[in-house]
């Protein structure tokens, strides 16, 4: 599918430079691999972390500390979806329209936050709180119909229960994701942990869902387990 | 009839730090495997009967054996252990919460496997668009440096490793192994010709093992276990427990840790069934690039071989289940979308091929097309499979033909009745009520 950007260039005023921190960063990045180019990803993920999309200065510092030229670096972050060619809202709400999702409620969820929302996919609103996008399926089927906000789990969504939820992202105030942290982090402290730079908050929240504990339920219900390892009795 | 291994402790709210993994034998595993030699613990994990539970099933103690050893030629090269953590296959939804319930049991099977291979670095190689998911494994692997599971001379071995906790960027298409292994070393996601077989010229064109998380994370079990506990579940030729993932139309959709050979009859009998008041009417056993199966499989057993018999495939066993109020049209429709979307660009059957399936089936959809599209639709599969350059085609095919030879008549349906005989509302959880 061919998502034709027809909105205005973004402007390059409002979005904050790459610093020397940053740049110290990338190294600490490179450092972690024993090849330097497989750093790109995470590097990338970085940019993100402090200007919300893949700017021409990112490709350019990328280049610079990999000795790439820009354009390896271009063709590389245009083939990942994850890269931004413009800033994310603070909240980037995805919605899973995957088959099973779109059957189950994602589609008609996807069409009320476009409606609620006046966004299209893949748009960000002009005050630069919420960009929207239809997404595949994320590993939650279990859950569907599945909403992700900064690639936080917002499970059995409906369409009503999506419009709250963006309207708190909007209001700055939103809930804690189904399956996360208390808070939910914007997009662009999502993206520093992407690029491995862990925040701590991963010891919070539940181990799991309600869907993920259902057959270990059900087997304590049923008395089932698997049997116990030669020599021990447990 | 249910046999939670992996998923045995998810429900203690700690499940996912290292003193909760710790306190049900968490790490015992490492250290006795430590004292093992590498090539019986080699042959430790072919005796299991382990397979790999990405989609393939290929023997996982096998695919460590064909690592080259010894100080000569490719042996002499570093080697490597990449964990395929990318989990995209639509409907596949069992590795995710796996690694953010219980991402230790997967570090302590990245650093068997990692001994085993005689690999001194480790990738984990996790989708990104699983926030906390990826979280828990980077704290995990921190943790289990802290606690010397990890790093230098573990545990007093000699044996050194580095584990890095390293992010997709959203491409399906990078959980194919060398797809992955080309984004690994910071290129575009793109297959690479074999052989040369990952196993020898892999990650840096170094020996590499690529294996899923949840092979990865069966390893310990065995270890402690034995090759013959774990083989004393499953079938004469897919041994062992593996997660099973209900999602759909059921009562309660799940994650379901059972022996292979398990029916979609017997999970259903178990778990409620289908949702109240409707049936079965299609499934994939394992994502939608296994071909679709219908209220006659229920008894096929989620082997291997079982799956393979009745036309399909085992896959992830991600087991999506629609009922009556679905239309298989729109439901193929959609997975198509999702392979055109997905296919990376490099082989002309795919790339042109899912592109002219979608339009085809998009005339089909709503009503606007003729009854030669549909055999056109059939010549377009079979111009794509086999004929690509990776799996990603032959699986954009599957949902296609087997849709059509089990429902023909519903594709015909849309076009006398001039569009979508169905109602998607009466398809969706929440009905009409809160849209
Ligand atoms: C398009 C495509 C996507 C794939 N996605 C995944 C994936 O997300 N996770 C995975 O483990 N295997 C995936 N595979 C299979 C891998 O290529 C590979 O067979 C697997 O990681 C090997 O691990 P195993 O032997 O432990 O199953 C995919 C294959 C294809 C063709
Ligand atoms: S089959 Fe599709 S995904 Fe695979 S190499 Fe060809 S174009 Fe790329
Ligand atoms: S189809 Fe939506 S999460 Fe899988």
């Amino acid at each position: 599918m061919v998502d034709l950007d027809l909105q205005p260039p973004v402007d390059r005023s409002k979005v904050p430079p790459l610093t020397d921190q940053t740049r110290a960063e990338v190294r600490e990045i490179i450092a972690r691999y024993p090849r330097s180019r497989s750093a790109l990803l995470p590097m990338l993920h970085l940019v993100q972390s402090v200007q919300g999309y893949v700017s021409p200065d990112g490709i350019a510092l990328c280049s610079e500390e990999l000795d790439l030229t820009k354009a390896e670096v271009g063709a590389v972050a245009t083939f990942y979806p994850m890269y931004r060619r413009r800033p994310a809202g603070t909240y980037h709400v995805g919605v899973c329209t995957n088959t099973l999702c779109a059957v189950l409620g994602g589609d008609a969820i996807m069409d009320a936050l476009k409606e609620h929302t006046g966004l299209k996919h893949n748009q960000t609103s002009e005050d630069g709180t919420i960009s929207l996008e239809h997404i595949e399926c994320n590993a939650a089927c279990d859950y569907a119909p599945v909403v992700m906000v900064n690639w936080e789990f917002y499970d059995n969504q409906t369409p009503q229960s999506a419009r709250e939820l963006v309207d708190a992202c909007k209001a700055g105030n939103p809930p804690q994701p189904t399956r996360g942290p208390s808070k939910l982090v914007t997009f662009k402290e999502m993206s520093r942990v992407l690029a491995g730079f862990n925040d701590g908050l991963g010891q919070e929240g539940a181990a799991a869902g309600h869907a993920s504990l259902i057959g270990l339920e059900l087997a304590k219900q049923r008395g089932d387990t698997a049997p116990s390892y030669p020599g021990t009795e447990s | 009839m249910l046999t939670p291994v992996l998923s045995a402790h998810w429900d203690e709210a700690d499940s996912f730090t290292i003193e909760g993994y710790t306190r049900h034998r968490g790490y015992e595993a490492l250290k006795k495997a430590l004292t093992i030699p590498q090539d019986d613990l080699i042959q430790l994990v072919k005796d299991s009967g382990l397979r790999g539970r990405g989609g393939a099933g290929f023997p996982t103690g096998m695919k460590w054996g064909f690592i080259p050893q010894g100080p000569e030629g490719q042996g002499a090269k570093p080697h490597y252990l990449v964990v395929n953590a990318d989990e995209s296959e639509p409907g596949t939804c069992k590795d995710v919460p796996f690694m953010m319930a219980n991402p230790h049991a997967l570090v302590e099977g990245v650093a068997i496997a990692s001994f085993a291979i005689r690999a001194s670095h480790a990738f984990i190689y996790i989708r990104g668009e699983v926030l906390h998911v990826i979280r828990r494994v980077q704290e995990a692997v921190a943790q289990a440096y802290a606690a010397g599971h990890l790093g230098k001379d573990i545990h007093g071995s000699g044996f050194d490793l580095d584990v890095v906790v390293h992010s997709g960027a959203g491409a399906y298409i990078c959980g194919e192994e060398t797809a992955l292994l080309d984004s690994l070393e910071g290129y575009r996601g793109q297959p690479r010709l074999r052989p040369p077989f990952p196993a020898t010229h892999g990650l840096y064109a170094s020996p590499t093992v690529v294996n899923n998380v949840e092979s990865i994370a069966s390893v310990p079990s065995i270890v402690l276990g034995g090759a013959e506990w774990f083989s004393g579940m499953g079938t004469e030729k897919s041994k062992g427990y593996t997660l099973y993932s209900l999602s759909g139309h059921v009562k309660k959709p799940g994650q379901y840790e059972a022996p292979l050979g398990i029916t979609l009859r017997q999970l259903l009998e178990l778990s409620g069934g289908m949702r109240e008041g409707h049936t079965l009417k299609f499934w994939t056993p394992g994502g939608s690039s296994t071909p679709l199966l219908t209220a006659e499989h229920l008894d096929v057993p989620l082997d291997y071989e079982g799956v393979t018999a009745a036309g399909s495939m085992l896959g992830t066993k991600a087991l999506q289940c629609f009922d009556e109020t679905t239309c298989v049209v729109r439901a193929i429709l959609r997975w198509t979308e999702f392979y055109a979307h997905e296919s990376c660009g490099k082989c002309t059957p795919c790339r042109e091929g899912t592109f002219w399936m979608v339009q085809i089936l998009q005339r089909l959809e709503d009503g606007t097309g003729t009854e030669a599209d549909i055999a056109t639709l059939l010549d377009t599969c079979d111009n794509i499979f086999g004929r690509s350059f990776c799996a990603l085609g032959d699986g954009a095919t599957s949902p296609i033909v087997s849709g059509v030879q089990h429902f023909r008549d519903e594709f015909l349906s849309h076009l006398t009745s001039g569009g979508c005989p169905f109602d998607p509302v009466a398809s969706t959880v929440f009905g009409g009520v809160s849209a």
